[in-house]
């Protein structure tokens, strides 16, 4: 399918991009390695071998989940990095959730009454949310809830419990004073961008004519909004949340570096820092492939939202 | 005008007007008319004439920046232009129903058939699920949708247009209202299907007892269908009249010229009548008599606005040079 | 004698209705009236005319030169705000970790910020541009095929392109600059091709084609003017995006070098103080970054309403 090639695509282009850029040797062989070493290296990884063929073994490789060995920890890059997701996971699904559960209906509200002060208020609010560079407002959130007031927690990750096989800290009141401060931060810019596309849904739902006509059959207001209006903006509304969840993720780079947080964005960064290149290299096929299937996911979600959408169809 | 008893719908100088930033539009400039028990009007004009707004007006639908401005709206003797924003949603679907014009748009392309019918049935009544759905499947039915069970689980845009507006019709009916306000709900279909449709509504209201005011610019399904006709132009009611006189007879040069420029009157060598000019802006109304720049009767009285006169027979009409009676040829050979 | 002549006041209506169609406005006038609705827009461009104005004339206002190595002291460092240094010149906002007066730093940091924001979002607009342009007048698989290029590249996350990008190239100007417009071509070429696929089936690019014009001609000074007004919009919102993500990179130790600071590198460098309390080295540049950003943003949210057909009343 489509996305398989686009996973076969990105691979080559990561791997391409590397090798054309820096010396493949100086990727997979740490910096100190002295001479000898490095013959070594070269010879059984085949790095004498012409260009196609290299990448050949190097798909082969990832292929078993071998994407080389960190230089720092001396472990295989996979593993690390597979062993930080869950930290990341939990931190963007808060993070969506918070984006979700505040900005639908602050939005829907916003479009209701789009020339109330309270409206123009949230709009004007939204558009701070999506200008603020996020790493500031968390550095802001540090320095007035930690630093001044002392309320939260200014790094790091609470205490973790074992839900379902994987590490969850967010249900104990430790693991969720700390994972609040990065969630809202990381969660701002999505936030207004969701509040932005309800209030621009609401508007343009409300003046169509089948809400005239529910009106026309004798509605409560209140039914017409939850179930009329509601329904037609969440279609476009999960979709793009659910393209933006790779976004999240991805962007939680900047979060996790300012909370400490021990994803893999921040791995990512001390790697880039450290020069510890196999992780970088297994991040960015993570995070293609995490893309890609992000993707699939939200189309089927898409189809099963808008009856419009789907195949069968009664012709009359 | 012929009613029996008191009528289901009186309209007394009815204005609406919509403000905007570029002026006052009159949609609606004093408008009288009355509507009997079991009755069809047939409310006739172009666009622009204000006959929709008149149909909102009723409902109370109408947006910003228009609102009523004066007038009275009797359902039954109670005056809806005073009544509450809570009394007009009790009677909106229940009592008085409407049908719009254009049925892909009426009918909310993510919900189904079945819940946008319950839910109109369920707002008045308190009923379960099932018996709403019951009752859904029954109007299908009369509205001649064959297999309504799976129509009912079905969405809006897996119907043709005329299968979309025989449902919204089935909605309109499904509270047994006394008083249906139909939009041009044909005008946007085959010309086959609006004879079926004309024909089944038709049934349907004498069969009831509901009064059935029909919006359109089509004098042909007025023809057809209506017991009483006005003939809207420029938000003013020119002529009003049971149909067979008015189109037998019309007195104003604007239905005359109406009932002249219908096709199938013309014949094949001769120019197509057609009545000259177009039809003003609301916003920048003609002093006097609205249809005065066009009107090959005009003269210098019309530069003031007609009062209605009363003629025999419960005609009306608005024109200080009406055409005489029986000049004009008929409308149906 | 027709109707229209036997009654002349039809014909006067008729020329009235041209006069006063709109009040006699121009579209730049009704255009400017509208975006003026909105004070805070407005506020928003003269706070916008007034840090350019602060970015052009840094070496005249700057009460130091931050970059000179021979007058920076490692003696100065960390000063409180309002403190003096070993100059005598005052502080007023303090001084960073390198001894730096922060208010010439920021200065030159916003100097720089808004530089490579600009900068690379015109370079980013004129690729865009071409491309999209391109692309949607030749139609048919090679717009497909651009499309899909595009769209792939842009549902890649910014900042992670824009950090392997650099984590290849190094730091740099010149190399945060390519780094930006790469990330933000994309998004310009997508925006104008599809202005240009609906403006293409309008009936004057079909009659300027069949009055035999060449390509270049009907692209250029016929599709591409009607094109212009969401890249006004689209523009004016990425330029305040590129601000800011090159302020992220550089927050992250990627992009700017030390020896030339923009603000996101002030404020990085400021991190490490917050804790013990020294704020005014992260918060300050923080606030001149802010204000930037949502001048710029506020701008374009009001041109984007007042030039959206859609929603015109």
């Amino acid at each position: 399918m489509q996305s398989a090639l686009v996973v076969v695509i990105m691979s080559f282009i990561v791997f391409s991009g590397v090798f054309l850029v820096g010396d493949p040797v100086e990727i997979l062989v740490s910096d100190d390695a002295d001479q000898e070493e490095r013959e070594m290296m070269i010879k059984s990884m085949g790095l004498d071998k012409p260009f196609l063929v290299q990448y050949g073994i190097f798909i082969s490789k990832a292929i078993r989940g071998d994407l080389g060995d960190s230089f720092v920890f001396q472990e295989p890059a996979l593993l690390l990095i597979l062993d930080r997701m869950p930290a990341t996971m939990e931190l963007a699904v808060v993070a969506l959730l918070i984006a979700i559960i505040f900005g639908i209906p602050l939005g829907v509200w916003a479009g209701l009454k789009p020339e109330s002060l309270a409206s123009k208020s949230i709009m004007t609010g939204s558009i701070l949310g999506f200008s603020l560079p996020t790493f500031w407002v968390g550095i802001m959130m540090i320095l007035l809830f930690a630093v001044l007031l002392g309320w939260l927690p200014s790094t790091g990750r609470g205490d973790v419990q074992i839900i379902l096989g994987m590490p969850i800290s967010v249900f104990s009141w430790d693991g969720f004073s700390h994972v609040l401060m990065p969630a809202v931060n990381l969660a701002l810019f999505k936030l207004s961008m969701v509040i932005r596309l309800a209030r621009a849904g609401t508007r343009e739902v409300m003046h169509q004519d089948y809400i005239k006509f529910a009106r026309a059959k004798g509605l409560k207001e209140s039914r017409i909004i939850l179930v009329h209006v509601l329904k037609n903006i969440l279609i476009p509304v999960v979709t793009v949340l659910g393209l933006e969840f790779g976004g999240l993720v991805a962007f939680s780079v900047v979060t996790e570096t300012v909370f400490a947080w021990p994803g893999m964005g921040k791995l990512l960064i001390d790697s880039i820092g450290l020069l510890d290149r196999p992780i970088i290299v297994a991040y960015l096929m993570i995070i293609v492939f995490l893309f890609v299937f992000i993707n699939l996911v939200v189309d089927i979600c898409y189809s099963i939202l808008d009856p419009r959408v789907r195949l069968e169809d009664i012709k009359s | 005008m012929s009613f029996s008893d008191s009528p289901t719908l009186e309209v007394k100088d009815l204005k609406t007007y919509f403000f905007t930033k570029g002026g006052i539009a009159r949609a609606v400039d004093g408008v009288s008319f009355s509507v009997g028990r079991g009755k069809v009007l047939g409310l006739v004009g172009e666009s622009g004439s204000g006959k929709t707004v008149t149909g909102f007006s009723i409902l109370g639908l109408v947006d910003e920046p228009g609102r009523v401005v004066s007038g009275e709206i009797l359902y039954r003797g109670e005056n809806l232009v005073s009544a509450s924003m809570g009394r007009m949603r009790e009677l909106r679907g229940l009592n008085i129903s409407m049908i719009f014009q254009d049925p892909m748009m009426t009918l909310n392309p993510v919900l189904r058939i079945d819940t946008q019918m319950i839910e109109a049935i369920q707002a008045h009544e308190k009923i379960s699920k099932d018996d709403a759905r019951q009752r859904a499947r029954d109007v299908l039915g009369q509205v001649g949708i064959a297999s309504p069970d799976e129509r009912l689980r079905a969405y809006p845009h897996q119907f043709s247009g005329g299968m979309r507006q025989r449902v919204a019709i089935a909605i309109a009916l499904l509270n047994k209202p006394d008083l249906i306000v139909a939009d041009e709900p044909t005008t946007a279909l085959d010309v086959t299907i609006q004879g079926q449709i004309l024909y089944e509504v038709q049934k349907l209201c004498s069969q009831t007892g509901t009064a059935l005011i029909w919006i359109t610019h089509d004098l042909s399904v007025v023809a057809g269908l209506a017991d009483d006709i006005c003939v809207m132009y420029a938000g003013r009611i020119v002529e009003q009249g049971s149909v067979n006189s008015v189109l037998d007879n019309p007195r104003h040069p604007y239905t005359h010229g109406l009932i002249s420029s219908v096709p199938s009157r013309n014949r094949r060598g001769v120019p197509l009548a057609q009545i000259p000019g177009m039809a003003p802006s609301l916003l920048k109304l003609p002093k006097g008599c609205s249809f005065g720049p066009r009107c090959p009767q005009v003269t210098a009285d019309c530069g003031i606005i007609p009062n209605i006169s009363m003629l025999d027979k419960g005609r009306q009409l608005r024109c200080h040079n009406p055409l005489d009676a029986l000049v004009s040829p008929k409308l149906k050979d | 004698m027709t109707i229209i002549e036997n009654n002349p006041e039809l014909m006067a209506e008729d020329r009235n209705d041209e006069e006063n169609y709109e009040g006699a406005q121009t579209p730049l006038r009704r255009f400017l009236s509208d975006f003026c609705e909105a004070r805070l827009a407005v506020f928003g461009f003269f706070i916008i005319l007034v840090i350019a104005l602060v970015a052009i004339m840094a070496p005249f206002i700057a009460p130091t030169d931050p970059y000179n190595l021979a007058t920076v002291s490692i003696l100065d460092s960390r000063l409180e705000p309002g403190e003096a240094m070993m100059s005598g010149t005052i502080a007023y906002l303090g001084t960073d970790g390198a001894g730096r007066d922060m208010v010439s730093a920021m200065i030159y940091g916003l100097r720089i910020s808004l530089g490579v924001g600009i900068g690379s979002g015109i370079i980013a607009m004129l690729i865009g541009i071409s491309f999209g342009l391109l692309s949607a007048y030749a139609g048919g698989k090679i717009d497909s095929v651009f499309m899909r290029i595009v769209d792939i590249q842009l549902s890649f996350p910014a900042i992670l392109v824009a950090l392997v990008l650099l984590v290849t190239l190094g730091k740099g100007v010149d190399k945060t600059i390519i780094a930006l417009v790469v990330v933000q071509w994309a998004y310009y070429a997508r925006t104008i091709r599809g202005t240009a696929l609906v403006e293409r089936r309008r009936e004057y690019i079909e009659s300027a084609v069949c009055l035999g014009l060449s390509k270049n001609r009907i692209m250029f000074r016929h599709l591409l003017p009607n094109c212009l007004a969401p890249m006004i919009v689209v523009g004016t919102m990425q330029i305040a995006h590129a601000i800011s993500l090159e302020a992220t990179l550089s927050f992250l130790g990627l992009g700017m070098p030390q020896t030339e600071p923009s603000l996101g590198r002030l404020i990085s460098n400021g991190f490490e103080y917050i804790l013990s309390g020294k704020y005014w080295i992260s918060v300050y540049p923080g606030i001149a970054l802010l204000i930037t950003i949502v001048s710029i943003n506020l701008v374009g949210d009001r041109l984007r309403d007042v030039l959206n057909p859609r929603l015109q009343k």
